[in-house]
């Protein structure tokens, strides 16, 4: 077979495909967004009708993927680290009910925070949940370990979490494929009760999962993802993990490495490998991507033992993406260069298109909102809340998920009256509905923006499941019609605008108002026009 | 041999594009690939950069180390500056003249060209004008490439591959205009190197 030039993402959602996975489930979102992507535009998929269709959010994907497993096939659900967040309801308990088709979690992490509010390790979820991770150092392994996975899955009956970071994800190379696995049939899990989680189950269930720990530690010894590399130097053992194991590589690529290796790249981790290591080698470095889970298990909580070394004694930075040349300073190399960026290169933060809708909205709410004091506009997570930056200067908050209408409930119970919240389409429908009828059922007094532009704008333009649904939801929920406007934000409409935006913050209950305007990047997506044209929006 | 190389420009300004080709032409040569890309927030307006290695042997790292890289290709005159770091002590700084003003304290261009002109080895090519001589403004990433081109270990006529595949859905008069776009790149470089 020939050799595919593949995101890290990419080479996921083919693994995936041809291990026989049935439907893929996720909400977009930086930088995981491309798994699914890929399996949308797969002819392959389409004709073999394997489920691919956005998510409301992370939660619901996650349980759709797990109703997937139960009727007994393959399924995978993707998201971004936070995203975890919202799905771990679900995550939690799926190790509890344990699965019958294979399941794959993959999580994307973001350390950096390239497109992310923080750099969580989703490693944590899956020792919490304790259920196998895999994590590749390349592109390759990233095609085997989804490959693979979903036989990982079905042998412990257990979800397993594919944990990527950034760098992998959106970094292309030459994966070579493997042969095609057909896709399960339709089968229950043997024990009908398997799934529902009474106390009485559950305890069953969780002894079950207590009493896989050493078969899943011992599958990490044998794991061909696992590599101990001896070397004749025992003055320092090295351990990585995931795309770690490149940075070390890089740097010996005109030397030789003569310190003894382990690369980790599935979980638990290899007890006897470390023991091996730690037994052998005077001091222990470790370079992980990532918190320094490994570094504090190995470490220990009295550091009695061998010394560690790694993010946690100031050897590497203690939070950021590991690259080269931090690496190379921790080993004690030289670094090739000492220039600088000259002075005269200015920051390039990212920033709104010119000629986007939600600026016209932000105009128009600054000039609402003169009258009253600053500090009262809450946001949330897309294109939008780059109005936090200059010259707009126009939210005060940007937390996660639907965090903008709650915590702007929350403010006016506090006094803040009135409060603001701007959310996107997608977003309201993601996490936001809920905080909505919160707020209409206590008839709070705050100005809900839902700044429409028909798509989810910040990952590059994914279907929004808000899609000429809003104000149904909205009079659905009990917001009053008379208090649900919409208009169009453009520069000639701005009187209008202001007007509207005057009246709804003076009214003393629940306002809805809808900006409405397509998303400029989307202008060439013909099927999205099409569909607006259709709703008459 | 191998090719390190640091492709740099604003969100939007395509330097993806000048990255496909690239791995096109490298796929042609036989030669390994790791392409690091930016995708999400910095897309919309931000400073991009995308990180390119080819090789003939295994490539461990998807980042180049600093001080290693042998061309930043920068399709922004300002952006070319920001990878300096990166450069090695031999390597060349290809870019385009044109700047991309989004920001209000963006400096004055002669001094950003007085700074990029301490750099031993440079190209500064005005792609844009180049481009738009030939009646295709949008080929401005291409004479960027072709500009570079003599400093990959990668043969011309892979380029030419690359570009014959890249384009080859949009039909042959697409084809011949990037062709074109990626000779007079190579043919100001040759003449003013």
């Amino acid at each position: 077979m020939q050799k595919l030039l593949l995101l890290g993402d990419e080479a996921i959602a083919q693994g995936a495909l041809d291990a026989g996975m049935s439907g893929i489930y996720a909400y977009p979102g930086t930088p995981s967004t491309e798994i699914t992507e890929y399996v949308q535009a797969s002819k392959f998929a389409k004709e073999n009708s394997i489920h691919s269709m956005w998510s409301v959010n992370e939660k619901t994907a996650m349980e759709s993927a797990l109703g997937m497993s139960y009727a007994g096939k393959r399924a995978m659900v993707c998201m971004k680290h936070v995203g975890l967040n919202v799905a771990a309801d679900a995550f939690m308990n799926s190790s509890i009910t344990g699965v019958n088709g294979g399941l794959i979690v993959v999580v994307a992490d973001d350390p950096s925070m390239h497109s992310s509010q923080n750099e969580q390790d989703s490693r944590f979820y899956a020792k919490f949940a304790m259920i196998p991770i895999l994590e590749p150092a390349n592109q390759q392994e990233a095609y085997e370990m989804a490959y693979y996975g979903f036989e990982l899955s079905e042998k412990f009956k257990l979800p397993v979490m594919l944990r990527i970071t950034t760098r992998l994800a959106h970094s292309r190379a030459g994966v070579q494929p493997f042969s095609l696995k057909k896709q399960n049939e339709n089968s229950l899990p043997t024990d009908l009760r398997q799934f529902v989680l009474l106390p009485a189950i559950a305890r069953r269930n969780y002894k079950g999962l207590l009493n896989s720990q050493s078969g899943q530690v011992a599958e990490s010894e044998n794991s061909k993802f696992n590599s101990y590399i001896d070397g004749s130097d025992k003055s320092i053992g090295i351990i990585t993990t995931g795309i770690a194991y490149n940075y070390l590589m890089e740097n010996f690529q005109d030397k030789k490495l003569n310190f003894p290796v382990l690369k980790i790249c599935q979980y638990p981790i290899p007890r006897k490998d470390v023991m091996k290591m730690v037994g052998e080698c005077k001091k222990i470095m470790i370079f992980e991507e990532g918190y320094p889970i490994v570094e504090e298990m190995i470490k220990g909580y009295q550091e009695s033992g061998t010394p560690v070394s790694g993010r946690l004694d100031g050897t590497l930075p203690r939070d950021g993406e590991l690259n080269p040349n931090i690496v190379a300073k921790a080993l004690g190399f030289e670094t090739k260069t000492d220039t600088k960026i000259p002075e005269i290169v200015k920051n390039r933060p990212p920033s709104m298109c010119t000629g986007c809708g939600h600026i016209d909205a932000y105009s128009a709410l600054a000039q609402a909102l003169s009258e009253y004091s600053e500090g009262r506009v809450f946001s949330d997570i897309g294109c939008y809340t780059l109005g936090a930056l200059p010259p707009y200067n126009a939210v005060n908050s940007c937390v996660d998920m639907g965090a903008s209408i709650t915590m702007a409930k929350g403010a006016a119970d506090a006094g803040l009256i009135p409060a603001v919240a701007v959310i996107g389409d997608s977003t309201f429908t993601h996490s936001g509905i809920t905080g909505l009828i919160d707020c209409v059922s206590e008839n709070s007094p705050v100005t809900i923006i839902i700044s429409d532009n028909f798509t989810t704008g910040m990952t590059g333009g994914q279907d929004s499941k808000a899609l000429g649904r809003i104000e149904d939801i909205c009079i659905g929920v009990g917001v009053h019609p008379d208090h649900i406007k919409v208009f169009k934000p453009t520069k000639k409409n701005m009187d209008e605008m202001v007007q509207v935006l005057k009246e709804e913050l003076a009214y003393k209950g629940v306002s809805v108002i809808i900006p409405r305007r397509q998303c400029i990047q989307t202008m060439k997506n013909k099927t999205l026009g099409d569909k607006i044209k259709e709703l008459g929006l | 041999m191998k090719t390190d190389i640091v492709l740099a420009g604003v969100g939007g300004q395509g330097i993806l594009s000048i990255a496909a080709t690239i791995g096109m032409a490298a796929l042609h040569s036989n030669l390994q690939l790791k392409q690091s890309e930016v995708h999400g927030m910095s897309q919309r307006g931000g400073d991009v950069q995308s990180h390119m290695r080819v090789s003939e042997k295994e490539i461990a790292s998807d980042l180049i180390p600093m001080g290693s890289a042998d061309i930043i290709l920068s399709v922004e005159p300002m952006e070319s500056l920001r990878y300096l770091p990166f450069l090695s002590k031999d390597g060349w700084l290809v870019t385009n003249s044109t700047p991309f003003i989004n920001i209000t304290n963006y400096p004055n261009i002669e001094d950003v060209l007085t700074e990029i002109k301490k750099i031993k080895n440079h190209i500064i090519i005005d792609a844009d004008k180049i481009a738009e001589e030939f009646g295709s403004k949008r080929s401005s990433n291409i004479v960027m490439l072709g500009a570079a081109s003599p400093f990959f270990n990668i043969p011309f006529e892979s380029f030419e591959e690359g570009i014959r595949k890249i384009f080859a859905r949009k039909g042959d008069d697409v084809i011949e205009t990037n062709l074109k776009a990626l000779r007079a790149g190579r043919d100001y470089t040759e003449k003013n190197r």
